[in-house]
C-alpha cells in the first residue's frame, strides 16, 4: 500500500493492492511449483526422445536422409522382419495360450483359490523377464539344463539339429514365459465383463453353445483379445535384455541391433544410424499402442 | 501350465546347488562363493545404492509435484499424467539411444558414477509410481488436509512431508517398493550406457561361471518376489479405499496384481 495522495479531507488516500489479473489466480507465482518436475522430465526424458528423431534424420549438422537409407543393409532389415515375426508369433501363441488359460480360470469361483493364486502368479511372472529369465531357461534346457540331462539320459536329444534355444525359435519359449501371464492379466477382466444373462438369454432363445460364442461372446470379446494380443506384440517387440542375454552374437532382432550399433564404430561416427533405427521402433510402438486404445475404447463399450 | 511355469524356477534351484562330478552330493557353494566375487558385491551394492537413491529421488521430485498440481494447477493434472505414462510407450532400448549423448556430456562435466543412473531409473519408474502415489492422493482429502495445516501455520514442507505423506503412508511404500524392484532388475539402461549393475554382473558373470550367477539370479528373484508379495499385502489393506484409476495400461496391473 503506499501513500498517493493528499485529499481534501486531509487523510491520505492509501493505495491499496490492484485486483489480480484473470479472476484472481496468480498465474505465474503457481507455476513455479510444477516447473522441477516438468523440467526434469524434459531434460532426461523428452531429450532424448528428440535427439532419437532429430538425430534420425540429420547428419553432420545438417538434415539428410542418408540415414534412413542406411537402414536399407541386409541385415538391418533381416532385424527388422525378425522382430516383427518374433513379435507376432510370441504374441499370437502368448494371446492364444494365455486366453484359454483366462477363461478356464474365469469360469471357476470368483472368489476361489486358483483364481487368486492365478492373479498373483501372474502379476510376478508377468513382470519377470530379462537376464534372471533366461538363466532360468538356461538352467532348465540350455547345454547341461536340467530338462536337457533329463532327456539325454532317457535317449532323446533336443539339439540333435543344433541348440535353438540361442536363436529365435528359443527365444519364442522364453517369451512365452511373461506373454502367457500378461495375457491372462489383461483378458481376465474382459472375460469378467460378459455377463450371465447373456448366456441365459441366448438359450432362452433357442441357440446352441455355437450360436452364443458366433453371435455373441465372440463378437464382444474379439476387439478385447486383439487389443491385448497388440498389447503383447509392443511388449515382445521392445524387450532387449532377455534376449541380450540369450544371444551373444550377430544382430537377429532390432533391440540387439541397436545395441550392437551403439557400441560400433561406425555407430559412434555416425550416431544418425542408431537413432534411426531407434525412430524406427518408436513408430511401430506408437503404431501399435494407438491401435491398442482404439479397441480398448470398442472394448469397455459393453465389457465394463 | 502351471508347470510351464514352475519348472524353470525350480530349474534355476537346482542348477545352483549341483555338485561337482557325477552322483556328487548337493551343494551350496555356488550360494556361499558370491560374496567372494568382488566385482559382484561391488555391483549388488551399486545397484542397491541405485534402487534407495531413486527411491528416494522419485518421492522428492514426484509428490510435491502431484499434491502442487492438485491443489493448484488442476488444469496441468492431464500433462503430467501423461508425461508419465510416456515412458510405457518409449522402449528403454529407444530412449538409452537418447541418453547416450547426454550421458556423455554428464560423464565429462559432472561425474561418471554409476550412481548417475538413477537420473534415468527415476524416470523409468515414473508410471508406476505415478500411479501409486495417485491413487494414494485420490483415497485422501489432500485440499482439507493442507488448508488446516497451513492456517495452523505450517509452511509447505511441513504439509507435504508431516501431514500428507503419513496420511497415505501406503501408496507412498508401494511407490517406493515398485522403484526398488524395478531399479533391481534394470539391464538394458546400464549395459548400453556402459555402467556394471547387478544385472549385467550376472549377465557377464554368467559366460565365466553359471552357477554362481544363478544363483544370484534366484536370490534377487526372491527378494522382488517378496517385495510384490509386501506390496499386495498393503494393497488388499487399502482396497475399499483406493479410487479408480482413469487410464487403464495392463503392464502398469501387471505390477499391482489386480484388477483397478
Amino acid at each position: 500500500m503506499t501513500v498517493t495522495g493528499k485529499p481534501v479531507t486531509g487523510i491520505p488516500v492509501m493505495e491499496t493492492a490492484r485486483r489480480p489479473r484473470e479472476g484472481g489466480r496468480r498465474l505465474p507465482l503457481h507455476w513455479v511449483g510444477a516447473a522441477p518436475f516438468i523440467g526434469y522430465v524434459a531434460v532426461f526424458l523428452l531429450l532424448p526422445t528428440a535427439i532419437v528423431v532429430v538425430g534420425a534424420f540429420s547428419a553432420d549438422g545438417g538434415p539428410t536422409l542418408a540415414n534412413l537409407s542406411a537402414l536399407n543393409q541386409p541385415q538391418l532389415i533381416t532385424a527388422f522382419t525378425s522382430s516383427l515375426v518374433l513379435s507376432a508369433v510370441s504374441a499370437i501363441v502368448g494371446a492364444v495360450l494365455g486366453a484359454v488359460f483366462a477363461y478356464a480360470v474365469a469360469t471357476g469361483n470368483p472368489s476361489g483359490l486358483l483364481r487368486r493364486i492365478v492373479s498373483s502368479a501372474s502379476g510376478v511372472l508377468a513382470q519377470f523377464g530379462g537376464v534372471t529369465l533366461a538363466f532360468a531357461f538356461i538352467a532348465t534346457i540350455g547345454g547341461n539344463g536340467f530338462i536337457t540331462l533329463w532327456l539325454q539320459a532317457h535317449g532323446l536329444d533336443p539339439y540333435a539339429r543344433g541348440v535353438w534355444l540361442y536363436e529365435l525359435p528359443g527365444l519364442v519359449l522364453v517369451y512365452a514365459y511373461f506373454q502367457i501371464p500378461l495375457m491372462v492379466l489383461v483378458f481376465l477382466p474382459a472375460l469378467d465383463g460378459i455377463r450371465p444373462q447373456w448366456r441365459e438369454a441366448t438359450e432362452s432363445l433357442g441357440g446352441s453353445t455355437w450360436h452364443y460364442w458366433r453371435y455373441v461372446a465372440g463378437p464382444l470379446l474379439l476387439p478385447a483379445f486383439l487389443g491385448c494380443t497388440l498389447l503383447l506384440f509392443a511388449n515382445s517387440f521392445s524387450a532387449y535384455a532377455t534376449a541380450a542375454a540369450l544371444i551373444s552374437q550377430g544382430d537377429p532382432i532390432l533391440p540387439i541391433a541397436i545395441a550392437n550399433l551403439l557400441n560400433s564404430e561406425t555407430g559412434i561416427a555416425q550416431p544418425g544410424i542408431g537413432q534411426a533405427l531407434a525412430s524406427e521402433m518408436i513408430v511401430i510402438v506408437a503404431v501399435v499402442m494407438f491401435l491398442y486404445a482404439v479397441l480398448q475404447r470398442r472394448t469397455t463399450r459393453w465389457l465394463r | 501350465m502351471g508347470a510351464f511355469f514352475l519348472v524353470p524356477i525350480g530349474a534355476m534351484f537346482e542348477f545352483s546347488t549341483r555338485g561337482v562330478g557325477e552322483g556328487a552330493a548337493r551343494t551350496l557353494v555356488s550360494w556361499t562363493t558370491i560374496v567372494t566375487f568382488p566385482d559382484l558385491v561391488k555391483a549388488i551394492i551399486a545397484s542397491l545404492e541405485l534402487a534407495t537413491i531413486t527411491s528416494v529421488a522419485m518421492l522428492f521430485l514426484l509428490l510435491p509435484t502431484m499434491i502442487w498440481v492438485r491443489l493448484r494447477l488442476p488444469r496441468l493434472n492431464r500433462i503430467i499424467e501423461f508425461l508419465c505414462l510416456l515412458p510405457l510407450t518409449i522402449p528403454a532400448i529407444v530412449l538409452v539411444v537418447g541418453l547416450l549423448p547426454v550421458y556423455r556430456w554428464m560423464a565429462e562435466n559432472l561425474s561418471d558414477s554409476i550412481l548417475t543412473l538413477a537420473f534415468a531409473y527415476v524416470i523409468l519408474v515414473l508410471p508406476y509410481t505415478y500411479r501409486a502415489l495417485d491413487a494414494g492422493l485420490s483415497a485422501i482429502n489432500v485440499k482439507t488436509l493442507s488448508e488446516a495445516a497451513r492456517s495452523l501455520g505450517a509452511g509447505w514442507g511441513t504439509v507435504i512431508w508431516r501431514v500428507i505423506a503419513p496420511n497415505m503412508s501406503g501408496a507412498v511404500l508401494n511407490a517406493c517398493l515398485l522403484s526398488v524392484a524395478l531399479v533391481l532388475g534394470e539391464f538394458t539402461l546400464a549395459n548400453i550406457l556402459g555402467y556394471v549393475n547387478v544385472q549385467v554382473e550376472i549377465a557377464q558373470l554368467g559366460q565365466a561361471n553359471a552357477g554362481v550367477s544363478i544363483a544370484v539370479s534366484v536370490a534377487s528373484l526372491l527378494f522382488a518376489f517378496v517385495l510384490l508379495m509386501v506390496l499386495s499385502f498393503v494393497g488388499a489393506a487399502r482396497r475399499s479405499l483406493r479410487s479408480k484409476p482413469r487410464v487403464r495400461d495392463p503392464r502398469l496391473e501387471a505390477v499391482w496384481g489386480q484388477k483397478a
